[in-house]
């Protein structure tokens, strides 16, 4: 590696520390990929037996695991749109006016991700149970909707920041409405950050298990489905759908990073 | 903004309603009186291992996060580094969990290792043990620990570290007096994303622990779901969440750090 520092030994060794958590890091990761081979004894998938491609063959063999993710898929879609319309609108709203409470509200937006899952969950249960709300893929959107826009408006709070007003303004002078001005100069501008916030919102909505168990009533989502797998039956075909999820996620966040490369490079001067 | 209102405080509200509701003519602090008298072991329990947790994920996080913003040059290597440490959350937080349950298996290579180097008794198992639940928290929450650490270390101005060096400092006073103090913000974040999620936590007891490694989330999601004890289980909601407020009020006097998470 560039950079040594005079003390070769210490540098070695922080090296290989390194590189040491990192493999701690990926170890699941690779036995998720190899156990998607598999040809498990018996029901459950925990121990290796042979090689054997036949999940990747019938990788939709089992009807619930197939809807369990599509109706995660759905859930997270939808949660991901809602929370990344309202969380843009309330940064939008931090960043431009100084108001009342804005400082309340800043708290407000730490304050979901600094509590633990169970409490957000379980104090979503306390209001549905309430008002009597029939649990089902409306609570699930809510409560996913619900941690997933501190993210968004974090974020793009994040990108506000370095944001010139004198942009929007200069567009208003020029006679745009300001609605124009702000699909025309503004949304442009404050793009990447929103779509980043999005595909974390999708990734946290899609993965999400404790808020999900509390809030799902008899739906069962992707996680919900894996975790009752635990008594049942985990056959490796788990593992196979978890690694197309992995492929497909780095694919998708390859073409992402590609696009704002090349978004900065077409504009320069843009922070 | 007023969603948050409505899906943050409102929820909360209904959580403290609940938790004094008592029922069946019990007085309203009954759930908590239950909670204290009953549940304190668990509560201990879980923010032990969520310390422990913290504690192995700072020392395995720190150095990472060093060689990520100082060792590994400017160019391709920063950035894949980057991308594998985030890598894992784009495999199911869940499936990630049972692949330890896999590899700390009775018959696995893991424990297999273990008892040939005698570190471990002849019948010794790892699953069901405090062990496998503590590096199953600390594996899942690691990357929060990495990333905060990594951002404060990355924002550090390389010429204070020059000058110090300049100014004859060894470099391991240089790392002490000026690069870990700069840090601080970044530990402090990334001890609280990784403390306050890791004490909440019921998975990685419920997978790779035993009937002894319960800890409050279990208790939490037990009675909500199963037991409908609703008055009990928000009442130790309530105290969980209370104790972690109080905590990092605490812990931000303490580290001395103006800027939360």
């Amino acid at each position: 590696m560039s950079g040594g520092k005079p003390r070769r030994g210490w540098g070695g060794l922080l090296d290989a520390w390194a590189a040491l958590v990192l493999l701690y890091l990926f170890l699941p990761i690779f036995v998720i990929v190899l156990y998607s081979f598999n040809r498990p004894e018996g029901r459950f998938n925990f121990v290796w037996k042979s090689f054997s491609l036949d999940a990747w063959r019938h990788p939709f063999a089992y009807p619930q695991l197939v809807d369990a993710l599509l109706l995660s898929l759905k859930v997270a879609a939808v949660a991901t749109v809602v929370a990344a319309v309202f969380g843009t609108m309330i940064a939008l709203a931090l960043c431009r006016y100084r108001f009342r409470g804005s400082g309340a509200v800043g708290l407000l937006l730490v304050l979901p991700l600094t509590t633990p899952e169970v409490v957000l969950g379980s104090s979503l249960l306390s209001l549905f149970l309430a008002v009597n709300a029939a649990m089902g893929f409306t609570t699930i959107v809510i409560a996913h909707v619900m941690f997933s826009v501190s993210y968004v408006a974090l974020t793009v709070r994040a990108r506000l920041r370095g944001f010139d007003w004198a942009l929007e303004e200069a567009a208003l002078d020029l006679g745009a409405t300001p609605w124009r001005a702000f699909t025309r100069v503004t949304l442009p501008l404050i793009a990447p950050g929103i779509v980043a916030a999005a595909m974390l919102c999708f990734a946290l909505s899609l993965d999400d298990f404790i808020v999900t168990l509390f809030n799902s009533g008899s739906a069962v989502t992707y996680p919900l489905y894996v975790y009752g797998a635990r008594r049942a039956a985990f056959p490796p075909q788990i593992d196979v759908l978890a690694t197309t999820i992995l492929v497909m996620s780095l694919g998708l966040l390859g073409g992402t990073v590609r696009w704002q490369r090349r978004r900065a490079r077409a504009a320069p001067a843009n922070p | 903004m007023l969603w948050l209102a409505v899906f943050f405080i409102v929820p909360i509200l209904a959580l403290a309603r609940t938790s004094i509701a008592g029922g069946g003519g019990a007085p309203w602090w009954d759930g908590y009186a239950r909670a204290f008298t009953g549940y304190g072991g668990f509560l201990i329990r879980s923010f032990r291992f969520a310390l422990l947790a913290t504690l192995i994920a700072l020392l395995l996080g720190y150095p990472l996060a060093y060689v990520m913003a100082f060792r590994s040059g400017m160019g391709r290597l920063k950035h894949v580094l980057l991308g594998l440490v985030i890598l894992p959350f784009f495999t199911t937080f869940l499936v990630r969990t049972f692949a330890w349950k896999t590899i700390l298996n009775d018959a696995g290579p893991v424990v297999g290792l273990l008892g040939w180097l005698h570190l471990l008794p002849a019948e010794g198992r790892l699953l069901n043990t405090s062990w496998a639940v503590i590096g199953g928290l600390t594996y899942n929450f690691l990357p929060f620990m990495i990333l905060p650490i990594y951002v404060s270390l990355e924002r550090i101005d390389r010429r204070l570290v020059e000058a110090a060096q300049d100014l004859y400092s060894g470099p391991r006073r240089a790392f002490r007096k000026v690069v870990l103090p700069l840090s601080l913000p970044g530990v402090f974040a990334g001890s609280l994303l990784t403390f306050i999620p890791a004490a909440g936590d019921f998975i990685n007891a419920e997978l790779l622990g035993g009937p002894n490694q319960s800890m409050i989330g279990t208790v939490i999601q037990n009675q909500f779901l199963q037991v409908h004890d609703y008055p009990l289980a928000a009442a130790l909601s309530f105290v969980l969440m209370a104790i972690l407020s109080i905590g990092v009020i605490v812990y931000a006097r303490v580290v001395g750090t103006e800027q939360l998470a």
